[in-house]
């Protein structure tokens, strides 16, 4: 038991970040500083709440490369309808944000669930659409800071016990999706139906509905998240998050999400987030070009993919040595 | 889909039949009434010269898809093609700056093609790596290191020898990339449909544990699909280095999507095991067509992304729909 919580991929994972660290620490001490640390994890949130999100997706055997421009595309309307109605509460935006997010993701949910197309070509083709779409509604032109209502870009900035409001949302959401994931019938029928749709399939579940479920909940988050980045960062234009799909589907590939479905846990997601977000952050510390960041991203992808399929093959051995024994 | 079990006709349908009701015949169906329509909406559409010109929307991306046609028939894609142009432009950029000449210049887009194309190559056949993560990888890798080369920079400066092969022409009209697009397109055409190794790509498709007992060395034959789509991309590299005659690390950017589209919208099946070449070369025509009559009508390049990704699911959903719908 100990060995297992020792060799799991979280434990290694965790013991990255923390080698991580302590090679920027010796170098810059003022990274580790609680301050900054909580600095870089509000920077990080976005890219945990997409992780968990296209966690959750991967596990069903599918993948979601629209999410970035599902964020974009609902970050321009919440700030178009905060620029037409600026006495609007908060509440009413997230509620838009969340309920259109929602929307876009059931889009991609049913046309893999009822039509039953490969979901690589459903998002492929909703991404571009989603842009698309930001550019007829906006003209093309940008939502700047002064436009905006201070309440409206006050909400994520809001701090609470030394963490901004942005941060808290993604502390809350690695609960209750861990809660989702691991103490819900949903969230079993999720690693059911990656892990094995045709048994999953006897055993009552309906695949096509769990895909359309994560797509919903991935759609939900990036929605949310839409409103949370251009809040926070007070501008709204249509590339916003442009290629951010990628990093999402790094983190969870580093955070041991296996790409053939099944496999996942939502400490993983965090913790693959995590480690990209503090190299994104380290970079302009250690006085690398941001420019490096692309090429450290799918580096960091090759590598962990390659890490997985070993890990699991060597996995497969060790079953069949152990039945040999038995024999 | 029970029925075909239990319905056995006394004939099969004729292959003119067959023909008549080809996806390809569609196709073309499509490309002739998107011309026809066209020549209507615009008054410039209709002229030499202008056609001339449209064929470059489609050229360099088909290049490519003609190779990804035959990747995804086997079952693999290949989704960092647009990062293999960004990186080979490039080193040839890099190379320019060197004082390397035009034949260099061709050695080192092809090089680093087949270079990118046999990274992606052994991480799937050697390694055993879902080819779809390892070239969402390998895309922002490629790319990545464009960046940390050229950084906001750009290179410029190519010898005028080197740009022939973006703006010359053959003949009257007729550019060197049309004709080289025309050449390559009866390469795969030959390759796909009238050799073993065409044959042996749609067995790996339909069943790869099957065509390994037929004696096919499955993973040899992926590794070489991969060297052929690094190689055309450095092929398009070229072209599209020699026609822009600049290079930026942005250059190419979601061409990848573009070129799965266009093996899509030809009829291939996303899911492996059968396509044509044919149904590539009416789709390229159909994409070329459609983004230059939007153009001259003048929407603007985003707006046509949007038909573009309908295209890509529409062309997949449609044939779902009408079998679902005729099923009831």
């Amino acid at each position: 038991m100990l060995k297992r919580i020792l060799t799991s991929r979280e434990t290694l994972l965790v013991g990255a970040i923390i080698l991580l660290l302590a090679l920027i620490s010796s170098r810059f001490p003022g990274f580790v500083a609680p301050s900054n640390l909580a600095n870089v994890f509000n920077d990080t949130s976005p890219l945990i709440l997409l992780a968990i999100g296209q966690m959750i997706v991967i596990l069903t055997k599918c993948i979601d490369l629209s999410v970035a421009a599902n964020l974009a595309l609902t970050g321009m309307v919440v700030s178009m309808v905060n620029v037409a109605a600026p006495g609007l509460p908060i509440v009413v935006i997230l509620m838009i944000a969340i309920g259109l997010g929602t929307i876009l993701g059931m889009i991609n949910g049913i046309l893999v669930w009822k039509l039953a197309i490969p979901p690589i070509v459903v998002t492929l083709g909703t991404m571009t659409i989603f842009r698309g779409i930001i550019f007829v509604i906006s003209d093309g032109k940008w939502v700047n800071s002064h436009e905006m209502s201070p309440a409206f870009k006050a909400f994520p900035r809001a701090e609470f016990l030394g963490l901004p409001v942005l941060g808290w949302i993604a502390i809350f959401a690695v609960i209750i999706f861990t809660i989702v994931m691991t103490r819900t019938t949903l969230g079993r029928a999720f690693h059911a139906a990656g892990g094995n749709p045709h048994a999953a399939t006897y055993a009552g579940i309906n695949v096509g509905k769990t895909q359309f479920c994560a797509f919903t909940i991935s759609g939900a988050l990036a929605g949310l998240t839409g409103y949370l980045w251009v809040s926070r960062f007070a501008v709204s234009y249509v590339d916003i998050a442009g290629g951010f799909e990628l990093d999402v589907v790094a983190a969870c590939v580093i955070g041991g999400v296996s790409i053939m479905g099944g496999i996942g846990t939502v400490t993983g997601a965090l913790l693959g987030a995590l480690f990209l977000g503090i190299i994104k952050n380290a970079l302009p510390v250690v006085d690398i070009s941001p420019f490096w960041q692309l090429a450290i991203s799918g580096g960091a992808i090759i590598i962990a993919v390659a890490l997985n399929a070993q890990a699991n093959r060597e996995k497969g051995r060790i079953i069949l040595k152990r039945a040999e024994h038995a024999t | 889909m029970s029925t075909t079990d239990r319905f056995v006709p006394d004939r099969l349908q004729s292959p003119l039949e067959q023909r008549l009701k080809s996806w390809e015949t569609l196709l073309l169906l499509v490309a002739i009434g998107i011309f026809v329509a066209n020549s209507f909406a615009s008054p410039y559409f209709l002229n030499a010269w202008n056609l001339s010109d449209a064929t470059f929307n489609f050229t360099e991306k088909a290049m490519i898809a003609f190779a990804m046609a035959l990747l995804i028939i086997s079952g693999e894609i290949d989704l960092s093609v647009a990062s293999i142009i960004a990186l080979a432009s490039t080193a040839m950029g890099a190379a320019v700056q060197m004082g390397v000449g035009m034949p260099g210049l061709v050695l080192i887009g092809l090089g680093v093609g087949l270079l990118c194309g046999a990274f992606n190559g052994l991480l799937v056949t050697r390694m055993g790596l879902p080819s779809i993560v390892v070239t969402i990888g390998t895309m922002s890798l490629f790319r990545g290191i464009s960046f940390i080369v050229l950084g906001d920079q750009a290179f410029r400066g190519y010898p005028q020898s080197f740009s022939w092969f973006g703006q010359g022409y053959v003949w009257w009209v007729i550019s060197f990339e049309f004709v080289l697009f025309a050449i390559i397109a009866l390469i795969y055409a030959i390759l796909l449909h009238k050799t073993n190794f065409g044959r042996a790509v749609y067995a790996i498709g339909n069943n790869a544990t099957g065509a390994m007992f037929s004696g096919i060395r499955v993973q040899r034959v992926k590794f070489t699909l991969f060297l052929l789509t690094g190689l055309m991309s450095g092929v398009a590299a070229i072209c599209l280095t020699a026609r822009l005659g600049s290079t930026r690390p942005s250059i190419a950017t979601g061409w990848e999507l573009e070129i799965v589209t266009m093996v899509v919208l030809g009829g291939v099946s996303i899911l492996g095991g059968s396509g044509t070449i044919i149904g590539v070369v009416i789709a390229a025509f159909v994409m070329g067509l459609v983004t230059f009559g939007l153009g001259l009508l003048n929407v603007p390049g985003i707006v046509m992304s949007i038909v573009i990704g309908a295209l890509l699911i529409g062309v997949i959903a449609l044939p779902r729909l009408w079998s679902m719908w005729r099923a009831r």
